[in-house]
């Protein structure tokens, strides 16, 4: 692994990592991709966090869907665990509550295949500092 | 569903963002380059007198000035000065400073070299309870993944500059989050405070100057460089400023860990962002400050949080544990509640804590039982001010402010328990009384089969009878019943 010997590394790092994360975002862009996010704190994980990502891993694999599914924090929703956000490409991130591995199904049939929204959206109540 | 906005996320900015175990995320969202910039730009004293402006306050429960703690360590003189992040978090109920472990290590990390750099330390320690394995496995991650890039070691960012973090483990008590404990805990000796001063910026881990500051804390600190003092400062109220993460509990229909503006509202915590009280029952209080703080009622809704005006209520801050309670709960057995923590919790070092608040337990017991008198009530507000007033340390001497602050706002509960023998809550078992309608009853057995006790006693198809005295308020009776027939009073 490289390491960072100066400021300017790693500004030309973060400008690396930026570019590709921005291509996996942009629809009409042949690396586009969906992204998944399931919040993996102990709040998550004790509610059944793993299981599902277990089973969208699975599932999506077993529909040959193109994503990337990574665990992530406390998305601050404990009482909704298990939480994951889900990103299209050219779409907002959206969070979904209350998933269980029927909810994750639905989720994925029809929401990921079809672009149609299901029930069970936590809408984001906060603003953070970084996408002011 | 409540639309507007009224958290802002920034030592929770990357929690539920970034996956936590890759650092590429943490440096995609700008991570590291509050200590670079610092490092390469700045020297520490303007780098501490940002913090200083920026009127960051410990987050840990005292909301000490941060900036002048750092400055403090910063003047003593010594060749080696330690670096300490207080992830004990000890408070039943909260679990901020795990969250923020467990979903964005690095910003901590960051901040300490950060914190490293400002007060000449090489060496930084983090105090986390052995409870919190995933928050150890993502913190190891971390550190590894910094030292790989070169972020921790020597030389970061080529400026010869050198910083090194790593885990101690604690036992999971309580009094080691005070911070004197807490250094006696990681120096290999007994977890017990000692009188202040010293201060451990003067003399902390190994008699060498150490700077202890709290998770969430740290987590403030990058993005205030990067942001500046004055963004921040604009954020808050005149004496607190910025955010607080609070684990909102209890009661609500939306448990979470939240982050919200210095001078939010009690109110807008409770039911717009926590949406209400489950149930829809009543409100009627919310403790703060977990088992240091106190409770604060209907009354105190419209005042806005800050460590200021919360003291002024008679609770505290504290590390931002929130537990609501609805009008089924009993505020004498809540203070007993956290007094039965407490005595488990004290490491028995003073006479006022170790005994006192045992006597204390013991008089909340006896009140809950119905066998309390006037005098009893009378006694028990003398010693708490008594524990409070002579204890050694912060365990001590917040630890009676739950029977205080009860005392004091629900009055009419203890004379209720005292006086009439009557719980209004109808939580504390010894003072209610299940019973069988005779007129509903029709004998069907089913209760007096059901009772794991044999208290209830009656012929076939006639009405029954509990004996109250033999009679453990389980409930199966009730549960069981098809017509109602029982009632509690
Ligand atoms: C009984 C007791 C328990 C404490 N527990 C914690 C704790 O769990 N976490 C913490 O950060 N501070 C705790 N503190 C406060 C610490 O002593 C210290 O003030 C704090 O870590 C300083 O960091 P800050 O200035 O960033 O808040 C506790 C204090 C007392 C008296
Ligand atoms: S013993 Fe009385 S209800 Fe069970």
């Amino acid at each position: 692994m490289a390491k960072v010997k100066s400021l300017s590394d790693l500004n030309k790092m973060r400008e690396e990592l930026q570019s590709k994360m921005n291509l996996r975002e942009k629809g009409e862009h042949p690396d586009s991709i969906v992204q998944i996010k399931v919040s993996m704190a102990t709040c998550g994980i004790a509610s059944g966090a793993k299981e599902i990502m277990d089973y969208m891993i699975n599932e999506l694999d077993n529909r040959a869907i193109d994503a990337v599914i990574t665990q992530t924090g406390c998305m601050g929703y404990c009482y909704a665990e298990p939480t994951i956000e889900v990103t299209l490409p050219d779409n907002k991130p959206i969070v979904f509550g209350y998933v269980d591995t029927k909810k994750a199904q639905e989720i994925i049939e029809v929401y990921i295949q079809t672009g149609k929204l299901v029930d069970g959206i936590i809408p984001v109540n906060y603003e953070t500092v970084n996408n002011e | 569903m409540v639309k507007y906005k009224k958290q802002i996320r920034i030592a929770l900015r990357n929690c539920g963002f970034i996956n936590p175990e890759n650092v590429d995320e943490y440096i995609v969202r700008e991570g590291y380059a509050a200590l670079g910039n610092a490092l390469t730009n700045m020297t520490p004293e303007e780098v501490i007198d940002v913090i200083k402006n920026s009127g960051l306050r410990g987050r840990g429960g005292g909301g000490f000035p941060t900036g002048l703690k750092w400055e403090l360590t910063r003047k003593v003189d010594a060749d080696q000065k330690y670096v300490v992040c207080n992830a004990d978090e000890g408070d039943p109920g909260a679990f901020m400073d795990r969250s923020i472990l467990e979903g964005d290590p690095h910003t901590v990390l960051e901040a300490m070299a950060i914190n490293g750099y400002c007060t000449g330390a090489s060496k930084g320690l983090i105090y986390i309870r052995a409870e919190y394995p995933l928050a150890i496995k993502r913190l190891k991650i971390a550190i590894d993944q910094a030292r790989e890039y070169g972020l921790l070691g020597e030389d970061i960012f080529g400026t010869n500059f050198s910083f090194d973090v790593e885990l101690r483990y604690g036992a999971g008590a309580f009094v080691c989050g005070e911070e004197t404990a807490l250094i006696h805990s990681m120096e290999g000796l007994r977890g017990e405070p000692t009188v202040k001063p010293p201060f451990p910026s003067e003399s902390g881990y190994k008699g060498m100057p150490t700077n202890v500051n709290n998770v969430e804390t740290y987590a403030n600190i990058p993005v205030i460089l990067l942001k500046g003092a004055d963004w921040f400062s604009s954020i808050g109220t005149e004496k607190s400023k910025g955010t607080k993460v609070f684990a909102l509990a209890g009661k609500v229909n939306n448990v979470g860990l939240i982050e919200v503006p210095m001078g939010t509202t009690l109110r807008e915590v409770i039911f717009d962002i926590g949406g209400g009280i489950k149930d829809g029952k009543k409100f009627k209080a919310v403790q703060t400050g977990g088992p240091s703080g106190g409770c604060l009622t209907e009354n105190h809704l419209d005042i806005s949080i800050d460590y200021d005006n919360l003291i002024a209520s008679g609770s505290m801050m504290g590390s931002g544990g929130m537990i609501v309670m609805d009008e089924d709960d009993c505020m004498v057995s809540m203070a007993k509640f956290y007094l039965d923590f407490t005595v488990e919790e004290s490491c028995g070092k003073c006479s006022p804590c170790r005994i006192g608040n045992k006597r204390l337990y013991e008089m909340l017991d006896t009140i809950t039982q119905g066998k309390g008198t006037l005098e009893d009530l009378s006694k028990l507000r003398n010693l708490a001010n008594v524990v409070k007033d002579t204890s050694l340390c912060g365990l001590g001497q917040t630890s009676p402010n739950p029977v205080l602050s009860t005392m004091d706002n629900f009055l009419d509960e203890y004379m209720a328990h005292v006086k009439d023998g009557k719980c209004p809550s109808g939580q504390c078992k010894a003072l209610m009384s299940y019973i069988i309608n005779a007129d509903a009853c029709v004998g069907c057995t089913l209760c007096a089969r059901v009772c794991p006790v044999d208290a209830i006693s009656g012929e076939k198809k006639m009405a029954h009878l509990i004996d109250d005295d033999a009679c453990i308020k389980c409930g199966a009776c009730m549960d069981k019943c098809k017509f109602g027939a029982i009632f509690i009073q």
